[in-house]
């Protein structure tokens, strides 16, 4: 019934003398959660944003489903709407209210409806966010590092919340990350993006939920790393004995 | 806690008493002659006797009418000028530039134009209104159109607002505390402008008592003129602020301050 996921081929991307993206080829299937890694520069935000439609590409075939829905670093909420109307933006105003209510209790903000968002709190603005997304019940999710500016405990109880949610709604996903952890924590599939192509892709086969201390996580979480750049040092005999790496 | 008067405020109002009081004695003593200035009480008795009797009702309400029509003119224009000029870059190139050049003109010098073009009637005086507020609602909306976050008008997009919904969601909500700064703007420029052409052969209004209370050297009158215009000039402007104050709870001063 769903057979819209994502289908991108040899997509380029060019500002000026600068390429972007340079042949890029990435299938998503419907329900799939992928993570995008790559360093800085690397076009992982071009790639989001052709997918969201706020790029167009300069060649290549971009097909992605009608109902889309994004998440951004700042949260991007408009201050002069009251939480719950924000999430009920651009929503058909006859149950806008009850489908706003709905989402932010699945984000467990239902206490927060009212507020101005100047009065949140970075993890609360981004949940105001992700409920923006999902009260659209879109069929590819995308999330342009949407933990990057929150503080470590706040963004692992995001970790499991766009888990929960991703598993109840079951969108495709596209999320574009620095954070490694986060990716291997979430991701059915990793990409890596290099020089405007991707470079690596690694499946990640852990059974959910997922944990960072488990042993295969740390495997994978090397792996990713080494694609990035970022060489860890051998693992002593102590610590594999040991069960800590 | 809103309405204590703070120590600091009712110190300040020790030296107007004071130039009060002074003014008073030396008017009572024939220092200041009443044909130069009134003394404050002679004032403030035929303030009470012009208040009473009705007489200076119909002229309020003819000047209030002056600046409401020249104020609705003004702002209407002033808006849409300035949605058109900050939506498109052309429309910027067409309309931006005569008003550069229009603004820099000192309008009030206008006036004997005004008079040649509609007569003496009140189409010059409301035109004159209209003309002045228009700008500063122009120059501040246009700013604040301009100044609203592209980040939020491209997330808007991305939640399927049309063109009428980012205006309506977006865009005017954006704009409106930089707007209503302007419309402050706007306010003051409408009574300074109602007063120049009140002066040149109105028949009714405050500016033709003032003018009348000239003919017989009634300076108490004049003051009281000045002082009715000047109490207009700041209620309008605190409803301005009321308008504001509601309109822009959500700005993170206001949330603060409520909290």
């Amino acid at each position: 019934m769903r057979e819209t996921g994502v289908r991108v081929s040899a997509l380029r991307r060019t500002f000026g003398a600068n390429t972007v993206l340079d042949g890029v080829d990435l299938e998503i299937a419907p329900g799939e959660f992928v993570a995008l890694l790559g360093r800085s520069g690397s076009g992982k935000t071009t790639l989001l944003r052709t997918l969201a439609g706020l790029e167009a590409p300069s060649a290549g075939r971009v097909v992605v489903p009608d109902r889309r829905a994004v998440a951004f670093q700042d949260a991007r909420l408009l201050p002069w709407k009251r939480v719950w109307e924000n999430v009920a933006l651009g929503l058909p105003p006859s149950d806008a209210r009850r489908r706003a209510h709905e989402a932010l209790d699945e984000v467990g903000l239902a206490a927060r409806r009212d507020a101005w968002p100047a009065t949140l709190s970075g993890g609360e603005a981004q949940r105001v966010a992700l409920a923006r997304a999902l009260v659209r019940a879109p069929e590819l999710l995308l999330l342009d590092e949407p933990f990057a500016a929150l503080d470590a405990l706040t963004r692992l109880r995001m970790h499991l919340l766009v888990g929960e949610l991703w598993r109840r709604h079951d969108p495709a996903v596209l999320l574009v990350t620095h954070d490694v952890d986060e990716a291997v924590l979430l991701a059915d599939r990793v990409l890596v993006l290099e020089y405007g192509r991707i470079a690596h892709t690694f499946t990640i086969d852990l059974p959910r939920p997922r944990e960072s201390a488990q042993r295969r996580f740390a495997h994978h979480r090397r792996t990713l790393l080494a694609a990035l750049g970022v060489e860890l040092p051998n693992p002593t005999f102590e610590q594999i004995v040991a069960g800590s790496f | 806690m809103f309405f204590r008067i703070p120590r600091r405020a009712l110190l300040r109002l020790a030296s107007p008493l004071v130039i009060l009081a002074l003014w008073q004695g030396l008017s009572a003593l024939g220092v200041i002659p009443a044909r130069i200035i009134a003394s404050p009480a002679t004032i403030a008795a035929t303030f009470w006797t012009l208040a009473t009797t009705g007489r200076i009702g119909v002229d309020l309400a003819v000047s209030l009418g002056r600046v409401a029509a020249g104020l609705a003119i003004g702002i209407a224009s002033g808006t849409v000028l300035a949605i058109v000029a900050a939506s498109s870059r052309r429309g910027e190139t067409i309309i931006d530039p005569p008003m550069q050049m229009i603004r820099a003109v000192p309008l009030l010098g206008l006036t004997p134009l005004l008079i040649l073009w509609f007569g003496i009637g009140e189409t010059p005086k409301i035109a004159l209104v209209a003309l002045s507020s228009t700008f500063p609602v122009y120059l501040t909306l246009f700013g604040g159109i301009r100044s609203v976050d592209p980040k939020l008008v491209e997330a808007a997009c991305v939640f399927g607002l049309d063109r009428w919904g980012l205006i309506r969601h977006v865009i005017v909500p954006g704009a409106l505390p930089s707007a209503l700064v302007g419309v402050r703007y706007a306010l003051g420029a409408a009574w300074l402008s109602l007063v120049v052409g009140e002066q040149i052969n109105a028949d009714r209004g405050i500016g033709h008592v003032i003018m009348d209370a000239r003919d017989f050297l009634r300076t108490d009158i004049i003051v009281v003129g000045l002082v009715i215009y000047a109490l207009l000039g700041l209620a309008s402007d605190a409803i301005v602020r009321a308008i504001e104050h509601r309109a822009l709870a959500w700005r993170p001063s206001l949330v603060r301050a409520e909290a």
